[in-house]
């Protein structure tokens, strides 16, 4: 996957980061400069230790929180501090750690509220979601709140799919889930981008995450640290002894 | 790991144990139509590392929410060191020596890091109502108090954040200090509820020296994990639950090539790399 | 305006502040310090208040024999209290104070109660006791603040409460500061967690309430004593949740803050009650009536004490004590 830059005219990164820095409170920063770039149909990915400011970044790039300076780039156009609802409308869709699914609706209501800015395109997403995910067909009538944490995952990924976003932005899918549905939620993660939907994924599982990513970022402290595609990453012995854990062990190669 | 203790202990759900902690017999409990929990018979080793394992909604917090007090069963009895602890309360449990850390961990934010350390140890005079108001009376069971949580907290690297309010502690630094504030009252057997959860690659490895220290100084461990890694790193053995059930127990290699556990929870790609072809 | 000043003074230091006082630092215990919803207190308030007007009108008690009769009877409260919700969530004990201090309030107003209660009007004549201890200093003569005169017997009051506020703050200092306080402080942030570590959370909550009962309950009793009158009318909600405005103006959790909570609070109440009578009374400055008149004037400072509060939860919701930084943290 070819990394456009910026200054790239033919096709502008999807998302650009540029020296953020911000936090939740006025005198603590938890980014302290950092930059990310998503080329168009690009699966980028985010590791780091706990505080390192992954999350806050995500939070970030859809103005759901402070940020003090530097910017924030959606296809060349700069959306620093825009309003996370007005992105959702720009090909933006995000998928947060918890919460993710309204648990007293059905799957399909869950779909159809992924898709209530512009519900005439509805049927046709809708088949477009349960074509690659065939078991949200089969469990459209149930309400969400039965589904198992692995489903759940599919149904706020497959929602936020709904209005044809260019790129996905997720919050630690993985997150508390059994080894077998993080495997299904990395493989379901491959499909969507495999479609054209560029991905940007914060993770704490760093060796599966690091092996479906083009490109990851390490982030410390509020920092780029380390960067590269995902291979690279893996196989660094310093990304390992620091980030991955010697425990790691799965093949790199 | 030992394997010495378990060197002729059947590869069974529920087998016995030749010197068991913790034996529970038929506990039940359901919510609504829902069984969450139907265990009708297991042993936890003393003095070992054991694990409890299975996907989500298998019903493992639940059966620690019962042996543990903090929920009621439908039936059931079991027993910790020869004791019932059948409706026993949570904090009679955890006086016994039975404690537990939680799935979300629970720093209490707005008291420090070392008054959350206090907190932790047992037996205080000073937590009588009539002694309290006489620092004479407790001051030099205080003061050791806080010798040994600075010993705990230089152990765990926390001892720089020690007059620092537990809320302003990172994710990895709260499940640090949980399990340090766990062994102030010198628990018998430590129960942790998802201790890696949430916790960073490097971060593992120093949690997972801490939690093998445990057993070395005599201490019982039964943790639930979805960490593999760190199943097969530590755990002398493991037990398996799905739907409520337990559906098998063995050392972790077994555990991992065991079909019935790959089917229902580690998944065809257990080994494999998801980058390449999948 | 140094009258008006003077007013002020007399009302941050005169009795109806050391009972609300007394009823914050109460309430302190029980909120502040354990994170207990108590709605209550006006009825803790209350039966401290009737504890001692009660047995020295039904049975010439002598009104210092009273004082473990308060004791006894706000903690036999707090028993009925507890016992029932304490082990169920914060919500229960919050609705079930409530109701149980309004039924306290209309238990004494009942005219079938009068012959004991005094029923709407209440209690009158128990003081005489306080009225023949004053010592010989103040005798036969009253205390000038500033502009304002105080009355031998007021000023006797005064002295005896806050000396009661003295050795309440100090006995909650030296439990807050006590491992038996640290217990009931992480009962504030997480009961679970106290649970896991062998702490009895429900016995200490129960004592929690008893304590800060037994102090509410002599803020009432200071009130009916100060007042020279024991009524229904002194207990109602209102004296909840301006108790409740003091100790979060104070700070809560804060030793202090109920002292100068309400010290302030009951300032700017009596200071701006003598301020906009004085500018409505139809001499020197005065108000246009179409803004207020001497008719609801009233009614007017209360608006700005509300408005008030607003502004301090909006700007400073620590209080005056407070630390900002544990308000950042996130409190279920």
């Amino acid at each position: 996957m070819s990394t456009a830059d910026a200054t790239d005219q033919a096709t502008p990164n999807v998302i650009d980061v540029r020296q953020l820095v911000g936090g939740y409170t006025a005198d603590v920063n938890i980014l302290n400069g950092c930059d990310l770039t998503v080329g168009p149909g690009e699966f980028v990915g985010i590791i780091g230790p706990n505080g390192a400011g992954k999350s806050t970044l995500l939070k970030a790039v859809l103005g759901l929180l402070r940020v003090r300076s530097g910017s924030v780039w959606l296809h060349g156009e700069e959306i620093t501090g825009t309003k996370a609802h007005e992105l959702v409308g720009r090909g933006v869709g995000f998928v947060p750690q918890t919460r993710n699914v309204f648990p007293s609706l059905t799957v399909r209501e869950n779909l159809e509220m992924g898709c209530y800015l512009k519900p005439s395109r509805f049927r046709e997403r809708y088949e477009v979601v349960c074509e690659m995910f065939p078991r949200l067909r089969d469990r459209a009538s149930q309400q969400a709140s039965a589904l198992s944490g692995g489903e759940r995952q599919m149904v706020a990924m497959g929602r936020a799919l709904m209005l044809d976003p260019s790129v996905l932005l997720l919050d630690e899918p993985s997150a508390g889930l059994s080894p077998m549905l993080q495997d299904e939620v990395f493989i379901n993660c491959k499909h969507i981008n495999a479609s054209g939907v560029a991905i940007l994924m914060v993770e704490q599982n760093a060796r599966r995450c690091l092996q479906v990513v083009d490109r990851g970022y390490v982030l410390d402290q509020g920092q780029n640290a380390y960067t590269g595609t995902g291979r690279e990453l893996l196989a660094d012995p310093k990304v390992i002894g620091l980030y991955l854990g010697t425990l790691a062990r799965a093949t790199s190669g | 790991m030992s394997a010495e203790p378990f060197a002729d202990v059947p590869r069974e759900p529920g087998s016995a144990k030749p010197d068991s902690i913790l034996i529970a017999d038929s506990v039940r409990r359901s919510f609504g139509g829902l069984v969450a929990v139907d265990v009708s018979h297991m042993e936890v080793q003393r003095n070992s590392i054991t694990a409890l394992i299975g996907p989500n909604g298998a019903g493992k917090t639940t059966f620690f929410n019962l042996l543990t007090g903090f929920d009621e069963p439908d039936t059931g009895t079991w027993h910790f060191n020869g004791h019932s602890m059948s409706g026993a309360s949570p904090y009679k449990a955890a006086r016994r020596g039975m404690v537990r850390t939680f799935q979300l961990t629970k720093s209490l934010n707005r008291m420090t890091v070392l008054e959350n350390m206090r907190l932790g140890a047992t037996g205080q005079s000073g937590e009588r109502l009539w002694a309290a108001p006489f620092k004479f009376l407790w001051r030099e069971e205080e003061a050791e108090i806080t010798r040994r949580a600075d010993e705990l907290l230089a152990r765990f690297r926390l001892d720089h954040m020690r007059d620092e309010f537990g809320g302003s502690l990172s994710g990895g630094q709260r499940k640090l200090l949980e399990l340090a504030r766990v062994l102030m009252g010198k628990p018998e057997m430590v129960m942790l509820d998802e201790p890696m959860a949430g916790v960073n690659p490097a971060l593992k490895q120093s949690l997972l020296a801490h939690v093998k220290g445990l057993k070395d100084e005599g201490h019982t461990v039964l943790f639930v994990e979805h960490d593999m890694d760190m199943v097969h790193e530590i755990a002398d053995w493991v037990i398996v639950m799905a739907e409520g059930q337990i559906i098998a127990e063995g050392p972790p290699a077994f555990i991992g090539a065991n079909q019935e556990v790959i089917d229902a929870y580690l998944g065809a790609h257990q080994h494999a790399d998801l980058g390449l072809g999948a | 305006m140094s009258q008006i000043l003077s007013n002020g003074l007399y009302g941050a230091i005169g009795v109806t502040a050391i009972a609300y006082c007394l009823a914050a630092i109460g309430l302190n215990i029980h909120f502040g310090y354990t994170g207990l919803l108590n709605f209550g207190q006006a009825g803790f308030a209350l039966v401290g208040g009737y504890a001692v007007a009660m047995p020295v009108m039904n049975w010439q008690w002598s009104i210092w024999a009273t004082i473990p009769v308060v004791i006894i009877a706000s903690t036999v409260f707090a028993l009925l209290l507890g016992i029932p919700t304490l082990r169920l969530r914060s919500d229960y004990l919050a609705i079930v104070t409530i109701a149980a201090a309004e039924i306290l309030r209309l238990l004494v107003s009942t005219p079938k109660l009068d012959n004991v209660t005094g029923a709407s009007d209440g209690i009158n004549s128990f003081t005489n006791d306080i009225q023949n201890s004053i010592p010989g200093f103040l005798r036969g003569r009253s205390v000038p603040l500033w502009e304002k005169q105080i009355s031998e017997y007021e000023m006797w009051v005064i002295m005896l409460g806050w000396f009661l506020v003295v050795v309440f703050s100090l006995a909650v200092w030296a439990l807050m500061r006590s491992p038996w306080g640290r217990v009931v402080r992480s009962i504030r942030e997480d009961e679970d967690a106290a649970r896991s570590l062998g702490k009895n959370v429900f016995a200490y909550k129960m004592t929690s309430l008893i304590l800060g009962g037994i102090v509410g309950g002599f803020g009432g009793a200071i009130l009916v004593i100060g007042q020279r009158n024991a009524s229904p009318g002194s207990f109602q909600t209102q004296f909840t949740f301006l108790t409740y405005a003091i100790v979060v103006l104070g700070g809560v959790g804060k030793v202090k803050g109920p002292i100068i909570g309400a010290m302030i609070f009951w300032f700017i109440i009596s200071f701006s009650d003598s301020l906009l009578a004085d500018w409505t009374d139809r001499t020197g400055f005065q108000l246009p009536t179409w803004v207020m008149d001497s008719s609801n004037f009233s009614f007017f400072r209360w608006i700005l004490v509300g408005g008030g509060l607003v502004l301090l939860v909006i700007f400073r919701p620590q209080g005056i004590f407070g630390n900002r930084k544990e308000q950042v943290f996130d409190v279920r």
